[in-house]
């Protein structure tokens, strides 16, 4: 009787659960996910918001002129920011020109040509390379990359192009180009690892149709894949550049450290990430904390910029694209 | 099961053409053969998917396959093309032969031999990144054709062999994917005829289309019939009925019957084809 009379009372309040379910897990993992998503758009505001603060008085000091002028001088409290926006975008640039081709390339061949026991380790492999530490890398670069590359790459691309002033003067060594070749290094896995996802989802569907037009693998990697895939590669490139960007210690380690704006890549240069590295440390006076908070502040705005920029670039090729669709 | 070519029948299939609509072939095997299948089998890793399987596919003919899911009719297709070639660890025994020429061979290119038989698919798949133009000569293009004139020629020519021309030539410029589902099917067969293949193989090309757009797929792929040799394979019995000349009834990687349509429709020598064309299972 007893065990009739629990079991009716669960019927009771199971039916009375079902007739009026409650929302509150619903709602409470609502709240909880906003609260998350909203916590990461805070974060940037407060860093940004601190970096202001931080440098408010070179800001007021030196207004504009911090990013147009190139002294750097601590002692006499001079401070322009120019040959680090420079050596940044450059580096930055330079590396994307390396590792663009390269990752996209490697990335074709794991989707579109290698044999199937080659692609799992190879893909492995790469994405080790990401896992190895930037100072590690920065090592190498010193007592490996260097010294190689003075030896052999960059005399024969002064023989070729040194007639260009990108690659006359004389070589030291640590320059803008080691610099970008090691940042290319740094940025190809995620290139790489991105853009391969990317071709793997294009639809098996599209490379039959090529291959049934009698293409061979690169038409159909050309006319099927990349073609199809091109927006998303895109995709992969600004995150490389995000990357580019804010790399730090194995450049620092590579790049000479030297603010000069100098056409020749052979030259040493200096990035916005690394002065401010290198600097912190010995920053005694106000001012010069200020302008290193305000270096903060530019690269901050910058990868903040680029990567509007992209979203933007990305925007009109979907709407372009979308607009193309209508009927 | 020796349904090999064997003997000229009293009939050729261009008297038949010409008498019009072309009735269903007495002969129990096909006139001129444009495919000749030997012995063909083809295991996928350890699993053998087509096991072997001779059979003569007839000229400007229309051969459709039938067969529960799984029974190895769309793998089969893809061999006439060395289309399975794509899917990994495959491997393949017996011989094709296409208007005499070994496709096999090791001397011959994958690719030549998809330029001389042509493929429609399940879904349509015309390049999203081409115009409709772009997408019809895509196939003349990868032939290193470069003549303007040559191409404009050729696609209208294709479009209005897919019967597609007078729905899109003011259209020509926009992407191949604006169209509707019927209409990209189209021009997927318009891509196919723009390289003038010798076969078209359709491998269930009205199974994601409404039946309006369907019927004007099947009345088309009568109209290529006079040019082309056609082989389909096809879920929807009632389609192969009214389509095709020469039915080929697959079932576990084996083929069980295959003769002219109206005999394996009307008249099924083997028990089985029977059930599964009077629904009895598949």
């Amino acid at each position: 009787m007893a065990v009739a009379a629990s079991i009716a009372g669960e019927e009771r309040s199971v039916q009375a659960r079902m007739a009026s379910p409650s929302r509150f897990g619903d709602k409470a993992f609502e709240w909880l996910t906003l609260a998350m998503a909203l916590a990461v758009v805070v974060l940037i505001i407060l860093i940004g918001w601190q970096l202001w603060i931080g440098s408010s008085v070179a800001i007021k000091k030196f207004g504009f002129h911090f990013l147009v002028t190139s002294t750097w001088d601590p002692v006499a409290e001079q401070f322009g920011a120019l040959p680090f926006i420079y050596g940044t975008l450059v580096s930055s640039l330079i590396a994307l020109l390396i590792a663009v081709p390269l990752g996209i390339a490697t990335a074709a061949y794991l989707t579109e040509l290698a044999p199937l026991w080659i692609r799992q380790p190879l893909t492995s492999l790469i994405e080790m390379l990401a896992a190895i530490p930037s100072v590690i890398l920065g090592l190498w670069g010193i007592f490996v990359m260097i010294p190689w590359l003075r030896d052999y790459p960059f005399p024969w691309l002064k023989r070729l192009f040194g007639w260009t002033p990108f690659f006359s003067g004389p070589i030291y060594g640590p320059c803008m180009l080691a610099g970008g070749i090691i940042i290319a290094v740094m940025i190809l896995p995620i290139i790489t690892s991105v853009s391969r996802e990317i071709l793997r989802s294009v639809p098996d569907l599209q490379r039959e149709a090529a291959y049934g037009l009698g293409a061979t693998r690169w038409e159909a990697t050309r006319i099927a894949v990349l073609s199809y895939a091109k927006k998303g590669l895109f995709g992969a490139v600004i995150l490389g550049l995000g990357r580019a960007l804010g790399e730090t210690m194995a450049v620092t380690m590579v790049i000479g450290n030297t603010p000069q704006i100098a056409a020749s890549l052979f030259k040493p240069g200096y990035t916005l990430a690394s002065v401010l590295a290198n600097e912190f440390t010995e920053a005694t006076t106000d001012m010069y904390l200020q302008a290193l908070f305000e270096i903060g502040l530019v690269l901050f705005g910058i990868t903040i910029l680029v990567n509007l920029l992209a979203q933007l670039l990305l925007r009109t090729i979907a709407t372009t694209s979308a607009t193309r669709a209508v009927q | 099961m020796d349904h090999l070519v064997m003997e000229t029948p009293e009939r050729t299939v261009m008297e038949r053409m010409e008498q019009g609509t072309a009735p269903p072939p007495e002969a129990e095997t096909p006139a001129a053969c444009t495919f000749e299948v030997k012995n063909l089998s083809i295991w996928y890793g350890e699993k053998r998917a087509i096991d072997n399987v001779t059979l003569g596919v007839a000229s400007n003919a229309v051969t459709a396959i039938i067969g529960p899911s799984g029974c190895g009719k769309s793998t089969f297709l893809r061999a006439l093309n060395r289309m399975h070639e794509l899917t990994p660890r495959t491997r393949m025994e017996g011989t094709v032969l296409l208007n005499g020429d070994d496709l096999y061979s090791s001397t011959t290119d994958p690719a030549i031999v998809r330029r001389r038989v042509g493929m429609i698919f399940q879904k349509s798949n015309p390049f999203p990144t081409m115009t409709i133009g772009e997408n019809v000569v895509i196939g003349l293009r990868l032939n290193g054709v470069r003549n303007q004139k040559f191409l404009n020629e050729r696609l209208e020519k294709s479009l209005r062999m897919a019967a597609l021309w007078d729905e899109v030539k003011d259209d020509l410029h926009k992407p191949g994917t604006s169209l509707s589902g019927g209409q990209q099917q189209r021009l997927c067969i318009a891509r196919a005829l723009a390289v003038e293949p010798e076969v078209i193989l359709m491998d269930e090309p009205c199974s994601a289309l409404d039946p309006i757009a369907t019927a004007k797929i099947e009345e088309l792929i009568h109209e290529l019939k006079a040019k082309y040799t056609i082989v389909t394979v096809t879920h929807n019995m009632q389609q192969a009925g009214r389509i095709s000349d020469y039915t080929a009834f697959m079932y576990l990687g084996r083929l069980i019957e295959f003769g002219p349509t109206t005999k394996i429709f009307t008249n099924p020598t083997e028990k089985q084809t029977e059930d599964y064309i009077t629904g009895r299972f598949g």
